[in-house]
């Protein structure tokens, strides 16, 4: 059990809530847009998803790379609030997740 | 009298001193400083002082006397509550219970109960940041030596199942403890439970009390080294003044929320429906009707919290944020984090007693304009 305080850099980053797909769903559409938010921390990988989804046509897909571990919340909750489809979650062999959201308006 | 800016929104960090607790306090340093464990007349008296303080917080939570033992903090009540009974029903299993929105110094004992080798389920709550009773009884086990669940949230205010938890736990054998820290003095303390934890600077007490509630007939065991204070409870020397401030305070703040509590409720209605209409983009948390009179969490899309809490500081307004990143927290709120909600520009507003109206209508006019001010300042365009 882990669930905030320090974090030590060979720990790997706590994902004890809400876990999303961990692999690529069957048929999952390629990205058209990568958003590389690496190294930034939230609020702004949220800031580049929202100014940025509205570059790709509805019913496409957009990555956000994030390894602010307020992303795992952020990124989906902001998809709830603004009714964007959160699709699933890859985990980065760099360290850091990508996103996948579908424009759906 | 402590000075208090009228835009003092943190009470659930720290109500200012209550001023029967003041005067209680002042008279109990002429009186009450003796060692309280000794035969001469000033310590006889301290521990008569004492002893009274304790009946009068008793009488408050509606339990025995000598089910109350003070602590150095609430902090430490949990920790002596928690590790206390793990100890004393090893023989029965090693497994514990918490949800996963408790205070730290509950997750906190937990993780060191699991690194001691126990075992540690966590129940997870719905996006209001409230625990399904049935969830909370599925997780007690043959071997589970304890289950813990606050009466209510501390960051967002939502208030928790205590009594279908304690009706859970009863038929399972299971003792509860629960961190009533944030609810004592507000709102009617819960029943059915085998532990309690408060803390004093939370109703208006001086800071440095605690206090542990262990009913009778439920099994404890000290998990420090033998002390005779405080029943073989808490070691250390009670600090006894402090101790007599906390319970004049204890009455007389629990006696002004009778009229307050209601009051107060109303003005966090108003900046539950304010907020949500003037500021875009905000989230406004917690369970709307099962929760703490004085408590409301906002979180602002695109903002960061500690850029909003320094704005807000400015203006002459102390709040509180879920999202505030210090040195040994980089993590956002583990709270907010189990709800599934926006973790970043989170705001707490939990107003103390006496609280104006008008200061949080001041409040209310000053948000839209440092939420935009700050988003202009990230290059939110209006996403």
């Amino acid at each position: 059990m882990r669930f905030r305080g320090r974090s030590r850099k060979d720990e790997a980053p706590p994902q004890d809530t809400a876990p999303p797909p961990p692999v690529a769903p069957p048929g999952a559409t390629p990205p058209v847009l990568v958003i590389d938010a690496l190294g930034r921390k939230c609020p702004i990988p949220i800031i580049m998803l929202a100014e940025r989804i509205r570059e790709i046509p509805v019913g496409q897909i957009i990555a956000v790379l994030a390894d602010d571990p307020a992303a795992h919340t952020d990124i989906p909750a902001w998809c709830r609030m603004k009714s964007q489809e959160f699709v699933w979650e890859e985990t980065l062999p760099q360290g850091g997740w990508g996103f996948h959201v579908r424009r759906s308006y | 009298m402590p000075r208090v800016s009228p835009g003092y929104f943190d009470a659930a960090s720290a109500e200012p001193l209550h001023p029967a607790g003041r005067s209680a306090l002042v008279g109990a340093l002429e009186t009450a400083w003796a060692d309280p464990a000794r035969l001469y007349g000033a310590a006889r008296s301290a521990r008569l002082e004492l002893d009274r303080a304790r009946s009068r917080v008793a009488a408050v939570l509606g339990v025995r006397a000598d089910e109350v033992a003070f602590t150095a903090s609430g902090t430490q009540a949990v920790h002596l509550g928690i590790l206390g009974s793990l100890r004393s029903r090893r023989r029965v299993g090693r497994h514990l219970v918490v949800s996963a929105v408790e205070h730290s110094s509950v997750l906190h004992t937990a993780e060191a109960h699991e690194r001691d080798g126990g075992e540690t389920a966590i129940v997870g709550v719905d996006e209001t940041g409230r625990v399904d009773p049935a969830e909370f009884a599925a997780a007690l086990r043959p071997d589970t030596a304890l289950a813990c669940l606050q009466s209510a949230n501390h960051e967002v205010g939502t208030v928790q199942p205590v009594a279908e938890a304690a009706a859970a736990c009863r038929a399972a054998g299971v003792p509860l403890l629960v961190d009533a820290a944030q609810s004592i003095g507000r709102t009617p303390v819960p029943d059915g439970w085998s532990l309690l934890t408060a803390s004093a600077h939370k109703w208006g007490g001086p800071p440095g009390v605690g206090v542990l509630v262990v009913r009778k007939g439920t099994r404890w065991r000290s998990p420090m080294p033998d002390d005779e204070r405080e029943g073989r409870r808490v070691p250390g020397f009670e600090n006894v003044p402090a101790i007599i401030g906390a319970a004049a305070a204890l009455e007389a703040f629990t006696a002004d929320m009778t009229a307050e509590a209601p009051r107060l409720s109303g003005l966090v209605d108003m900046i539950r429906k304010r907020v949500a209409e003037t500021v875009p983009d905000v989230q406004v948390v917690g369970d709307p009707a099962r929760r703490l009179p004085h408590l409301v969490t906002f979180s602002c899309l695109y903002v960061e919290g500690e850029a909003l809490l320094t704005e807000l500081d400015r203006l002459g307004f102390a709040v509180s944020s879920g999202s505030s990143c210090t040195a040994d927290t980089l993590r956002p709120s583990h709270v907010l984090e189990a709800m599934g909600v926006i973790t970043h520009g989170n705001v707490r507003v939990s107003l103390p007693r006496g609280a104006e109206a008008s200061a949080v209508e001041r409040f209310l006019a000053a948000l839209p304009d440092a939420v935009a001010r700050l988003r202009a300042a990230a290059g939110v365009t209006g996403a």
